[in-house]
């Protein structure tokens, strides 16, 4: 078997495993890493707000929010470099609240790398186990590994200004992975490259997270990433868990606007309940109409106010009334943006003072005339299970 | 670049003279043959040769550099502490007092600081001698120092020191392998500045040295109260090349600082 095909198998076989891994929904698992009731206050602010959240083992864990949000506090807390000022941190259910950074079994890559300048390649990765006390030929052969692992044979002499940002990257993630770490915190990991070494080294480290069976909980402001990484991700705003759950999860049924808003684009439609039936709930919009919808035990009344979501790809598009769609309204072409593999097409409806609704369409062929053009009439519909309702 | 005009020109020649004028006669008369200052004998180093046979001036010169190598190291190594507090605590109970205080020595003057010295030594009933000598040095080079490495230290990238705990060093471990490696170049260029300080000064070192504890600056003052001689020429010839060797090596260690600090 050669190397290539190798990775195949070893990318297609965790994927299979990995639908069969939710211990998060095992009352009996013992989570890895518990947050109870933290709450961290710098001065006036409240960075961290009595949070409670439990990490599992061998779980790709993502946190995802926008800057300023807490998720660095957070990892920071878990690091042992900032002290919670209420609640406590349980690590294999030990509390390790007040243990200082040197004695967690927790390491870190840090956004900016910080590898030691001064050091070479191979001493910045030996650092940690000479701090472990390690007689020096276990450290050398562990050293030696774990360059091989990351492909990196061959540069321990290197100093790390000697080296490319992705080699850098690399690095700062031997040097913490070497100690074997029970959880390994990434900092924004892939902040620093550009899209095409960003996408790869993604898959990279979904492998090695695999392969070595450890815990990583990685921060991000980036949905890209945390969506094709994480076994699970939690949106964070404002010191505050919105949703915790795997990343198709919050992608197709958020917890509630912000999520909604925050991952991924969406078309917010406000309007009042006239009906409720069963499941369907049927509401009015003044600019576009009477939408039906397919909600689980629905829990408004008619006459509620309530706002929807609709994915701009879960709409169609077409210049002829579609006459067997439930959900349809007619409108004007505004805008199109085209993104090569996609085109975004903006559309008004219910009159120019009306309601922009944005809509994607995946460009299935080479031609270059586009099916819809600026100022196009147009219809557009949706199924009723495309809409979702969101909590404020 | 702009060509100097005469005007510049000649600024700068007035400038530089009125600069250094006095110390290139100083220089020159040490390798004068003549014994009278204003007479021109000829070239000889039959000064220097005296000079290293007048054992009171080696006496003093070998206990100046004793006093400079230990209050320079002390005053390095507690100014790189009080930086360390000043840059990485930035919120402590007193901290702008004691900003202040440690920097207060730059612009107090010498006799100030000598006088007070001198009466704690003498209220504390304490021998003026050598040690009492290295330890005025040591306070008052301590603010130098300290701006020096504070300079650093300001630039100092923290995650550093984070990895470095993150990856089980302890706090101290940390500061030997990660901090003080990379700020070296900094605490030795205060040393320096410790060290010529040190060397050339008279006043304090006056006020709180003690019999059978006399410097070279102090031992040159007196000598020349009782007429110049072509020997103290010589004398302060050494001394000014040796000030100058340890300014120039740490403006050069520093200008090397700024340039890696850029680049980083």
């Amino acid at each position: 078997m050669n190397a290539s095909s190798d990775a195949a198998t070893r990318r297609s076989s965790p994927g299979s495993v990995r639908r069969d891994f939710q211990p998060w929904n095992d009352p009996a698992a013992k989570p890895l890493v518990e947050f109870r009731n933290v709450t961290k206050r710098f001065g006036k602010v409240t960075a961290v707000d009595a949070l409670s959240l439990s990490i599992h083992a061998r779980e790709f864990f993502a946190l995802l929010g926008p800057s300023g949000c807490g998720k660095t506090t957070l990892m920071r807390m878990l690091a042992g470099f900032e002290q919670p000022d209420e609640g406590e941190i349980l690590l294999d259910g030990v509390d390790i609240t007040t243990v200082p950074p040197h004695q967690r079994p927790v390491n870190m890559m840090f956004q900016s790398y910080a590898l030691f300048p001064h050091l070479s390649v191979g001493d910045n990765i030996a650092y940690g186990l000479k701090r472990e006390g390690l007689p020096k030929a276990q450290v050398r052969e562990r050293v030696d590994a774990m360059l091989k692992r990351v492909r990196l044979n061959g540069f321990e002499g290197r100093r790390p200004d000697q080296l490319s940002g992705g080699q850098r990257q690399r690095v700062a993630l031997a040097r913490a992975l070497v100690k074997q770490p029970k959880l390994l915190l990434l900092d924004e990991p892939l902040g620093a490259l550009d899209k095409k070494l960003r996408e790869a080294t993604q898959y990279e480290l979904m492998d090695l997270q695999t392969d070595l069976g450890l815990t990583f909980m990685v921060v991000t402001h980036d949905q890209d990433e945390a969506m094709t990484m994480a076994d699970r991700m939690a949106v964070m705003d404002q010191g505050r868990l919105l949703q915790i759950a795997p990343p198709d999860l919050i992608y197709e049924a958020p917890a509630n606007r912000f999520v909604a808003e925050f991952v991924g684009d969406i078309n917010l439609i406000e309007g009042r309940v006239t009906a409720v039936e069963g499941d369907l709930v049927t509401l009015e919009n003044q600019h576009v109409g009477v939408i039906e919808l397919d909600e689980d035990a629905p829990s408004c009344q008619p006459g509620d106010a309530l706002a929807i979501g609709l994915r701009p790809e879960k709409i169609g598009l077409s210049h002829d009334e579609p006459q067997q769609a439930v959900n349809k309204v007619a409108g004007e072409i505004w805008d199109i943006g085209y993104l090569g593999d996609m085109t975004m097409i903006q559309v008004m409806v219910g009159g120019d003072e009306g309601k922009l609704l944005k809509v994607s369409l995946t460009n299935r062929t080479r031609r270059i005339e586009r099916p819809f053009a600026w100022e196009d009439r147009v219809w557009l519909s949706w199924d009723i299970e495309a809409g979702l309702v969101l909590a404020s | 670049m702009r060509r100097f005009g005469s005007f510049h020109l000649a600024a700068l020649v007035l400038g530089f003279a009125f600069l250094y004028l006095p110390i290139v006669a100083l220089i020159a008369y040490s390798f004068n043959a003549s014994r009278l200052v204003t007479v021109w004998g000829g070239f000889s180093t039959h000064w220097y040769v005296a000079l290293f046979n007048n054992q009171p001036l080696l006496d003093a010169a070998w206990l100046t550099i004793r006093v400079a190598l230990v209050s320079a190291t002390l005053a390095a190594g507690l100014g790189t502490l009080a930086a360390l507090a000043l840059v990485r605590y930035r919120s402590f109970a007193g901290r702008t007092l004691f900003s202040g205080m440690v920097l207060a020595p730059l612009v107090m003057p010498e006799v100030i600081t000598g006088l007070s010295l001198l009466l704690l030594f003498v209220a504390g009933d304490i021998e003026r001698g050598y040690w009492t000598v290295v330890i005025a040095h040591a306070t008052f080079s301590l603010g130098f120092a300290c701006i020096v490495v504070q300079a650093r230290l300001a630039g100092f990238d923290r995650s550093l020191e984070e990895a470095a705990r993150d990856l089980g060093a302890t706090p101290l471990t940390t500061f030997f392998t990660v901090t003080l490696p990379l700020i070296w170049p900094a605490v030795l260029a205060a040393w320096m500045l410790a060290f010529t300080l040190s060397l050339d000064d008279l006043v304090i070192a006056s006020f709180t040295s003690g019999p059978g504890a006399t410097t070279l600056p102090m031992r040159l003052y007196s000598a020349i109260r009782l007429g110049v001689s072509p020997e103290i020429n010589a004398a302060c010839t050494i001394l000014i090349g040796a000030v100058a060797v340890t300014v120039i090596a740490a403006s050069l260690l520093l200008k090397r600082e700024a340039l890696a600090g850029e680049k980083g």
